[in-house]
């Protein structure tokens, strides 16, 4: 089975390619099978590689070599696969949701003109994103990566002929750009110093509190591998939208509400985790680095759960909380604990997919109304949307119970131990969370309708396409966290077991049993506080259109999309138009016609010497020979 | 100074064929006070070289005679522009 894994990303880049190459004369019915057909094709085979990984019985370290990529001298890139714990788990994450999300948009994007080109587009994700995680070295990632950056821009822009949507696109970008560029740099600091990019040669020569050395003993200096291991989280930071490069996600909702689902949930946010973690021996020797990750994360968490509070755009609210969630997993990827990381990805694919799903169920039946303020009453007309949608809340607010509470306590407990400052101030993002949740929970399904008449009219259950995946969807997000029980509740944690042969955590710390339930119990009682305030906000149905004092700040994402504008947008336009109108035009432009004009001008000065007149000639020739001659005088007299 | 004062361009021609038969009466002479006999055969050559030229002129001064009925100099500047 191993040895077909390259079968994988093959089957959605043939997807892509029928449904790319003949989108235009292809009937719906058909680009909707064969881009949900691939996905599930790619699942089986991925569900056959999980199982022998499981079992151990994979052959070679699992590295599946297709064929040669760069070759000079002794530096060698093969175009190889590597099949371990973390790239299966990830595989399965990655086919799965995505198959789900196939099915669903199957239904939501059923009137759209462009469906096939979508369905394209969509493979095209899922592919890069499979490359990104089965490379057996950096440069496969990184083909992944930049095909996820490509995927991504175009499925935000997907209805192109919005100015703002394709605004968005070019900003999420320009972004993933800038963080791909200390990406690229990190890895050529790899080749240059260890002489190799693939993680199977690179990792051995990271030794764990002995420092870094090649293969021939050179020594590789700390601050090298804190250097290396900075590029590549800037590159994490570009790609899963952290502190300063997270303003491209929000925006991102500009794409319709499934891609929303799939860059969110199941691919691309995902991506800088998963490099992360599987750098994961390089980040071990530099704790620097891994003190500045956690507190970005937690910076991170904190300004995209304050500005979500009072985001009235249900997808908005949702993009906010991603932000924030990954937050969490940086902060856990910080603190050393990368099972809690990686547990948290997994568990926040479930239901952030679901709640996304659920969002798009809800914007679908209220005819591409985004705006909570218009809703309110949904939950008797939609009944699935509503008690999935809510599992998904409860899951992602940490109720004890759903899978969201296992990860979450397992991070918080993580950073408990190294940092008990840190840890409420986690717990105060984890709060706020519920908080906000709940809030968009309450102002969609509870209370009376506020929208208009005719939207009143047309609210319906969305088909069984939509609401089958939902309900998948929750039954994954509750069942989900069983497999990673804390240690007091179970002897096995299933996750970190499983993931034990590549990742281990970083200097686990062990909390006293005591402690670990008294976090647990205070994390669930804020929560379910928190829950109750929410109910109570939202009650009065009354929702101002400007918001005042504080809390216009937070509407307003603490300007920071103005600040960003002011600070760093307008003084390049400034500077690209000095360089146009100044330097282009007047400087170069200047040089370039003035040589011209300098050969014109002159060639006319001399024409006059070519007067026509045979005496002239004759006579110049004669002084020619004269003076000729009498430099030759001159010389033998000299 | 023929060569400088006339307009006639067959006058020209006349006196530039003086001006190297000049030059070969000079290596005739130079190569018998120099007792070498090399310069001598150079000045075959030149005059070979010199017959064919002035054939070649000599046509070229009758075509132009015949295009525009004058050999004047001053009125041949027609290549100009």
């Amino acid at each position: 089975m191993t040895q077909l894994v390259y079968l994988i990303p093959l089957f959605p880049l043939i997807g892509f390619l029928i449904n790319g190459l003949f989108y235009k004369s292809m009937p719906k019915s058909l680009a909707g099978i064969i881009g949900s057909g691939t996905i599930l094709a790619a699942f089986a085979v991925a569900l056959g590689v999980f199982f022998e990984v499981k079992n151990g019985t994979v052959p070679e370290q699992g590295v599946v070599q297709i064929f040669d990529f760069i070759a000079v001298g002794n530096f060698n890139i093969p175009f190889a696969f590597l099949v371990d714990e973390l790239s299966a788990m990830f595989l399965l994450i990655i086919t799965g949701i995505g198959f789900l999300i196939h099915v669903y948009s199957t239904a939501y994007m059923h009137d759209d003109e462009g469906y096939a080109k979508y369905f394209a587009y969509l493979n095209l994700f899922v592919f890069s994103m499979l490359l990104l995680v089965l490379g057996a070295n950096y440069v496969i990632m990184f083909i992944g990566w930049e095909g996820v950056g490509l995927a991504s821009y175009l499925l935000i822009g997907f209805w192109f002929k919005n100015k703002d949507y394709t605004n968005a696109s070019k900003k999420a970008f320009i972004m993933n750009r800038i963080g791909d560029l200390g990406f690229l740099v990190g890895m050529m600091l790899v080749a240059l110093n260890f002489g190799t990019l693939s993680y199977t040669e690179l990792f051995p020569q990271l030794a764990p509190g002995i420092g870094a050395s090649t293969a021939n003993g050179a020594v590789i200096s700390d601050a090298l591998v804190c250097g290396i291991a900075l590029c590549f989280f800037i590159g994490a930071m570009g790609k899963s939208a952290q502190i300063p490069l997270y303003t491209w996600l929000p925006d991102a909702m500009a794409g319709p509400t499934p891609v929303s689902a799939l860059i969110h949930a199941a691919t691309m946010v995902t991506a800088g985790i998963y490099m992360i973690a599987r750098s994961s021996a390089l980040y071990n020797l530099a704790p620097a680095v891994q003190n500045f990750i956690a507190i970005i994360g937690l910076a991170t968490l904190l300004l995209s759960a304050s500005i979500a509070l009072k985001q009235n755009d249900i997808k908005k609210v949702l993009a906010y909380s991603t932000v924030s969630q990954l937050g969490y997993m940086f902060l856990a990827l910080g603190v050393g604990s990368y099972i809690g990381g990686l547990f948290h990805v997994m568990t926040h694919a479930f239901f952030k997919a679901l709640l996304f799903l659920g969002s798009g169920s809800v914007i679908h039946a209220m005819s591409g109304e985004q705006d909570m303020r218009r809703m309110g009453g949904l939950g008797k007309v939609m009944p699935v949307t509503k008690i999935t949608f809510l599992i998904g809340c409860l899951a992602i607010a940490g109720i004890p119970g759903f899978s969201g509470f296992f990860s979450k306590d397992e991070i918080l407990a993580s950073v408990f131990a190294k940092s008990p400052l840190m840890y409420a101030l986690a717990l105060i993002g984890s709060m706020m969370t519920a908080f906000y949740m709940f809030r968009a929970y309450f102002m969609t399904f509870s209370g009376n309708f506020r929208g208009t008449e005719e939207q009143k009219h047309h609210l319906h259950e969305s088909p069984m396409a939509m609401t089958v995946p939902l309900i998948i969807l929750a039954i994954l997000s509750v069942a989900g966290g069983w497999i990673g029980l804390p240690h007091v509740l179970a002897h096995h944690h299933l996750l970190a077991e499983y993931l034990a042969p590549v990742v281990r955590n970083f200097d686990p710390a062990h909390l006293a049993a005591n402690t670990e339930w008294m976090l647990m119990g205070l994390a669930s009682v804020l929560a379910i506080v928190m829950i109750l305030l929410a109910r109570m906000a939202t009650k009065k149905e009354q929702f101002p259109e400007e918001e005042q004092g504080f809390a216009k700040l937070l509407a307003n994402k603490w300007y920071l999309d103005e600040i960003y504008d002011a600070v760093i947008v307008k003084p390049l336009y400034k500077l690209a138009h000095f360089l146009n109108n100044v330097l282009d035009t007047k400087v170069i432009d200047g040089a370039v016609n003035g040589v011209g004009q300098l050969v014109h001008w002159s060639a006319g000065r001399i024409r006059t010497l070519q007067s026509g007149q045979v005496g002239i000639y004759l006579f110049a020739m004669v002084i020619g020979v004269v003076v000729l001659f009498a430099i030759g005088i001159a010389m033998i007299i000299v | 100074m023929g060569v400088l004062m006339r307009r006639n361009a067959i006058i020209i021609f006349m006196c530039i064929e003086l001006m190297l038969n000049a030059v070969n009466l000079l290596l005739v002479a130079f190569s018998k006070v120099n007792g070498d006999a090399g310069a001598q055969v150079f000045v075959f050559f030149s005059m070979v070289v010199a017959a064919a030229e002035v054939a070649i002129g000599l046509a070229i001064i009758v075509m132009v005679f015949r295009k525009i009925n004058s050999v004047d100099i001053n009125v041949l500047n027609r290549l100009k522009n």
